[in-house]
């Protein structure tokens, strides 16, 4: 099953990237198509049970502008920080407790973290997540834990 | 002048903006850490910015959707990558930089 999802995604990606369909570049397209996933379809669908129900769909979409908001205020906040003389940055690694039940919430939620200039994920675990950050503020907003709870509302009662 | 033209230039001279003031603080903040900041992620806004200003000079076709796939790939490879480079500089046992206590900045 794998094997198949792998080749379809790998050909509509040869289709994208072509744009051309002369004979000889769509039979090389499914050639090297079944060639990767024969190497490698167990890599891209693994063994990971993640749910991916319409609604979690639906919930991830709706956080994204969200996401995007707090990428651009960060980056004027880093850009500010960057320039002005006295470069007011206090950089310290803190950590704080983890709520999620799931892979997938704990994944969004690092590489939201990581995304938002001022804060890098160093380390996760199911206990605790390990962040440095770059100013007061963003460690702030950070331990109010605005974010961990919309990823929290991503995940739903799901427990996978 | 054509107004896609001009919405273009403004946000290739914004995403340009970002990245210089990105390579300006790999230079000037004080260690690695703090330099993973200005390094890994202002490259997300500035390229987002110079990326979509291309894919409004192209109009709606196969190139866009090109790049709209690297903005994509951009967005899920340039945290996990620093993430990666923070990772193996905390488990080395690099201490971050701290301001000095008591001196008012």
């Amino acid at each position: 099953m794998s094997f198949v999802i792998t080749a379809l995604i790998m050909f509509i990606f040869w289709i994208l990237l072509s744009g051309e369909f002369s004979f000889i570049l769509i039979l090389s397209g499914v050639f090297s198509s079944l060639l990767v996933s024969y190497m490698s379809h167990d890599l891209l669908i693994g063994e990971g049970n993640i749910k991916l129900g319409i609604k979690r769909t639906f919930r991830f979409i709706r956080y994204l502008p969200w996401l995007f908001w707090q990428i651009v205020m960060a980056n004027l906040d880093l850009v500010y920080r960057t320039l002005h003389p006295k470069m007011p940055i206090h950089p310290k690694i803190i950590k704080f407790k983890n709520d999620l039940n799931t892979d997938l919430g704990m994944v969004i939620l690092a590489n939201s973290i990581t995304l938002t200039p001022g804060t890098i994920t160093i380390e996760v675990n199911e206990n605790e997540f390990i962040v440095h950050t770059l100013s007061e503020e963003s460690a702030q907003s950070l331990i109010s834990g605005e974010m961990q709870a919309r990823v929290k509302k991503i995940e739903g009662k799901y427990n996978v | 002048m054509d107004i896609q033209a001009i919405i273009t230039g403004i946000l290739l001279a914004l995403g340009c903006f970002f990245i210089v003031v990105s390579s300006i603080g790999i230079v000037r903040f004080p260690d690695f850490y703090s330099r993973m900041h200005p390094a890994g992620k202002s490259d997300t806004l500035g390229q987002l910015l110079v990326l979509s200003g291309l894919m409004i000079y192209e109009g709606f076709s196969l190139v866009s959707v090109k790049l709209l796939i690297i903005i994509v790939f951009i967005f899920i490879a340039n945290p996990t990558v620093t993430h990666a480079l923070a990772k193996a500089a905390y488990v080395s046992g690099l201490k971050p930089w701290k301001k000095e206590e008591g001196k008012n900045d």
